[in-house]
């Protein structure tokens, strides 16, 4: 590819050399330098099993070259260091520095997962102390940690809950209900257990309709899977009679905890009547996303469900030679474990980011977390609503559910309201979901975000209701300040083009 | 915790008299009453939970857990099994500095999110070069969970329900693949080496699944067993480890259908085990069936290259429960640092970690068998940087006995191989350190004879 030419209409974005790197190599080129062997060289194998010099096409660049051309990709990101990110569902809070601290500390980075449970005392008290903390906040007191991801936390509650129906007698019951408005992962987790998906209607309050649900909880009822508050942003005023219904059902009731941020020292989903949940700690409990990943979903269980965590958990064993407190910690199979749904213990680096993070706030601290939470979705909803319908008219917990049907009518649907706040430098909120609202736009400000910030996205939402109006072009054909304009995702997808190809290719 | 006007705490700006103008605005005289759909009996339980901390002193406490660890990092080290200290250049941990990558969402925008997805496209095409296959996706959770879902993957594309793993493979790839696949109407067996090569394989066989280097870190024969598959109608699965890629013939090379690595050995510390990336690679004819999030570059309506996530119809958010899998991540930071890895060592580097790996690991062999008493790589296999032991002692007493040397032993597989011992070498092992642990074992054996 040749240099783009310059002319006086060309944008930064025109100019910035953001070729792939293997278009920047040149032979001979190295970024690192490596120690010759120190040791006797021994006989390489049968040629046969080897790979020819020249067959591994990597790119063949200098050290500043690595440097300048990830720091220039990194400039085309939004992230929380940088812009308002209110994506609904996600809990883009502030990540602190000193989370990512800790988890580079060489006596957390440089542990083997196999080492003698005795030589990482300091890793498995991280990890216990953290699975004291999740049980105390979920009142769900039996925590692994193990799951590496909302999804697999999910997935590994959904085996616990077969296990446990299975221990008594009761592997035919194979049916996943499940609310209209939940996320995709539910359903999908669902199947990977082996459950057929029953789905549950939401009523026009925005709750779970219990008539329906009453008609559909039965014999074959594994679990009712309940994302609290729903993705409408919304608590279920019903929870007790809901899992009183599914109880009398003989199911179980599993909570999404994706959005336990906003309850926090309000409420303990075990005090409710749920069974199981996971959390994703990369949500409520401020670690990194990352752009997708690595996460953590812990899943915390009734006492009762206890023996059939996956593995491991940390536990503290009594032992003599302990030393003055007379306990070590150890990792555990429970008795009648699921199994080992990864590798190793979990997603290490994420947890003691996590706890670290809990420490800073402490017990006051998270009731302060999702009080705030709460009252900053409930002010940008009092300020928007005389512009925006509301998917449901009333007070919400952590995040609001708009709806752009006002502007839809007016030829603008909610895709270029998203596309136009990237203009204003603001992330889009979550698009078109829970899927039962039309043009939803789904906003969650979380509690680190200051009111002068929630002003300004305020006053920007406005601003772009009115631009609707006056010059609607502006709008739709959003956004005009980015690195890149629209995609063309549909030949991404006819076409696949997914790896670095030669040019002519 | 909040008084005097200042705000509750340094992550949540709001201050005492903010929130007043704020419930004003709502409409609502306080807090309490945006929380009443909670059931009264159960609202404000209260967290019994120890009060906020300074920076200073949350750091404190960590440091001081943190130094309570046996680090691998300031002793020699021999264990492996999955788990790698390879070297990590400068400018992984330079790049993960960056804010931008570290605090941004999957890439649901792409206007605003070409750094994750141009990155992540690198990382593809890293990973596919050196597997010398077709096609990889963004990034499983880790390697075994990356080798459960290329199981069900077969099974999809095979339309058979019979996932037979090699049994010189890792048993947590086992634990792993069972878990996933348990009520899957899949089933996940073991088979001998022996009768995949004399063709004995069920004819409703998914795939021949097997690891090379397999958990003994001796390498497989991956184009015998591949071919054995394929003449008995099943995909074959290959997990391997990707520094030794970086040598010996990869899976590309050898008619592999769909192979699958733990990414961590490129570019990312132990960290006790996670997090961790999976790497998930495949044929091009295979795509529609991956598990797992897929980067593709495409144009903007301006004709500029840029990079958008695609073939998403076969993902959660859109299939819901007909979704090849419900991942919903690509663990794409840690994506990132074997991106900016690849980047850093090119061809020579990954090459040249890979030689010193095998002649460090076949220093070490070499002066085990030297030892009275000791046995190293007893089959004679060809190996990588991994190789089984035994020792006129067992494996228990000898690492506690290594261990009050200030050096970590290698794995105890008694429960594998009697009395063997696993052990690893890297190029972050000097002949030193070698030789230390040499001397110890020699000296351990000693006194064990006595």
């Amino acid at each position: 590819m040749n240099a783009p030419s310059v002319s006086p209409n060309s944008s930064i974005a025109d100019m910035q050399d953001r070729r792939l790197l293997m278009d920047r190599s040149v032979p001979g080129h190295h970024a690192v330098a490596l120690p010759e062997p120190d040791v006797p060289v021994s006989d390489l194998p049968d040629a046969d099993l080897l790979r020819d010099v020249g067959d591994l096409q990597l790119p063949e660049v200098d050290q500043l070259e690595v440097i300048r051309y990830f720091t220039l990709l990194s400039r085309l990101n939004f992230s929380i260091d940088t812009n308002f990110y209110p994506l609904g569902s996600c809990t883009m809070k502030y990540n602190p520095k000193l989370n990512d601290q800790m988890a580079s500390l060489g006596g957390f980075a440089n542990i083997h997962p196999l080492q003698d449970d005795v030589a990482v005392q300091g890793a498995l008290e991280v990890m216990h102390e953290l699975q004291k903390w999740l049980g105390e906040a979920t009142g769900l007191p039996a925590v692994s940690l193990a799951p590496l991801a909302g999804a697999q936390g999910e997935y590994a509650g959904l085996l616990i809950a077969r296990a446990a129906l299975e221990a008594r007698g009761e592997s035919h019951r194979n049916v996943a209900l499940i609310p209209d408005s939940a996320h995709g992962t539910n359903p999908a987790s669902a199947a990977m257990a082996g459950l057929d998906v029953v789905v549950v209607k939401t009523d026009e309050f925005g709750n779970v309709d219990v008539e329906d649900l009453r008609e559909k909880a039965d014999d074959k009822t594994c679990v009712f899977m309940l994302t609290i508050p729903s993705t409408l942003g919304l608590f279920e005023p019903n929870i007790i009679e809901i899992n009183q219904i599914i109880h009398d059902a003989g199911g179980l009731v599993y909570a999404d905890g994706a959005n336990l941020n906003a309850l926090l020292g309000l409420v303990k989903l075990g005090d409710v009547g749920v069974d199981i949940c996971h959390s994703n700690l990369h949500k409520t409990f401020s670690t990194p996303h990352g752009g997708g990943g690595p996460g953590a979903g812990p899943v915390m269980v009734t006492r009762r469900l206890a023996s059939f965590l996956p593995d491991p958990v940390v536990v503290q064993a009594r032992s003599s030679d302990a030393g003055p407190r007379g306990y070590r910690y150890r990792l555990y199979r429970p008795i009648e474990s699921i199994g080992k749904i990864n590798g190793f213990h979990g997603s290490f680096s994420i947890l003691v980011r996590a706890y670290t993070y809990m420490q800073s706030l402490g017990g006051d601290g998270l009731r302060s977390v999702s009080e705030n939470a709460v009252i900053n979705a409930n002010y940008i909803q009092a300020q928007l609503r005389d512009r925006f319908d509301l998917a449901v008219d009333r007070i919400c917990m952590h995040e609001t559910v708009l709806s752009g049907k006002r502007q839809a009518d007016r030829g603008v649907p909610a895709l270029n309201i998203a596309k136009r706040l990237l203009d204003y430098g603001i992330h889009a909120p979550t698009m078109y979901f829970p899927l039962i609202v039309p043009e939803a736009l789904m906003v969650e400000p979380t509690e680190t975000e200051s009111k002068e910030t929630l002003d300004r996205f305020i006053s920007v939402m406005q601003a772009i209701d009115d631009e609707i109006s006056s010059e609607p072009e502006t709008v739709l054909n959003a956004p005009h300040s980015l690195p890149v304009s629209r995609l063309d995702e549909a030949t991404a997808a006819r076409r696949p083009v997914l790896r670095w190809q030669p040019d002519g290719d | 915790m909040s008084s005097n006007g200042i705000s509750a705490h340094p992550f949540i700006p709001n201050t005492p008299s903010e929130r007043e103008q704020m419930l004003a605005t709502i409409g609502v005289e306080n807090f309490d009453a945006l929380i009443t759909d909670i059931p009264e009996d159960h609202r404000n339980p209260g967290l019994d939970l120890p009060a906020s901390a300074s920076e200073l002193e949350v750091a404190a406490r960590m440091q001081a857990l943190a130094a309570i660890n046996q680090d691998a990092g300031s002793r020699p080290s021999f264990l492996g099994a999955g788990a790698y200290r390879h070297f990590i250049p400068s400018t992984v941990g330079a790049v993960l500095q960056r804010g931008e990558f570290v605090t941004s969402y999957t890439p649901y925008q792409p206007e605003g999110a070409q750094g994750t997805l141009q990155t992540g496209f690198e990382f593809q095409s890293a990973v596919a070069q050196i597997f010398g296959m077709e096609v990889a996706n963004a990034g499983m959770y880790d390697g075994p969970t990356a080798f459960a879902e290329a199981g069900l993957m077969a099974a999809r594309v095979s339309r058979r329900n019979r996932i037979l793993i090699l049994d010189s493979a890792d048993r947590r790839l086992f634990e792993v693949a069972d878990a996933y696949s348990r009520y899957q109407q899949v089933t996940v067996e073991s088979i001998g080496l022996d009768k995949v090569l004399d063709g004995d394989i069920p004819d409703d066989a998914a795939c021949i699944a097997f690891q090379s280097p397999n958990f003994l870190g001796e390498i497989e024969d991956a184009r015998a067993i591949s071919d054995a598959a394929h003449a008995a109608g099943a995909l074959s699965v290959m997990h391997t480890y990707p520094i030794a890629l970086g040598m010996f013939k990869a899976p590309g090379q050898c008619d592999v259908d769909i192979a699958t690595s733990e990414g961590q050995p490129l570019g990312v510390p132990l960290t006790f085990g996670g997090a961790y990336v999976g790497l998930f690679t495949a044929k091009q004819r295979f795509i529609r069936q991956l598990p797992g999030r897929i980067i593709g570059e495409t144009a903007d309506t301006n004709g500029r290259t840029g990079y958008t996530l695609t073939l998403q119809t076969r993902e959660q958010h859109i299939r819901r429960e007909r979704a090849t899998s419900n991942i919903c991540t690509s663990t794409q930071l840690i994506g990132l640092m074997v991106a900016v890895y690849c980047a850093t060592m090119g061809p020579s580097g990954l090459r040249k970690v890979a030689e010193l790996s095998y002649h460090k690991a076949h220093y070490l062999a070499d002066q085990i068998n030297g030892l009275d008493g000791w046995d190293a790589n007893p089959n004679g296999r060809v190996f990588f940087n991994e190789f089984v032991a035994t020792g006129p002692v067992g494996p228990s007493e000898i690492n506690r006995q290594l261990a009050e040397r200030g050096i970590i032993g290698g794995l105890d597989i008694a429960d594998v191989v009697p009395g063997g011992m696993l052990f690893c070498v890297t190029e972050m092992n000097s002949r030193h350190d070698i030789d230390r642990l040499v001397n110890a074992l020699a000296e351990i054996g000693k006194g064990g004879a006595a």
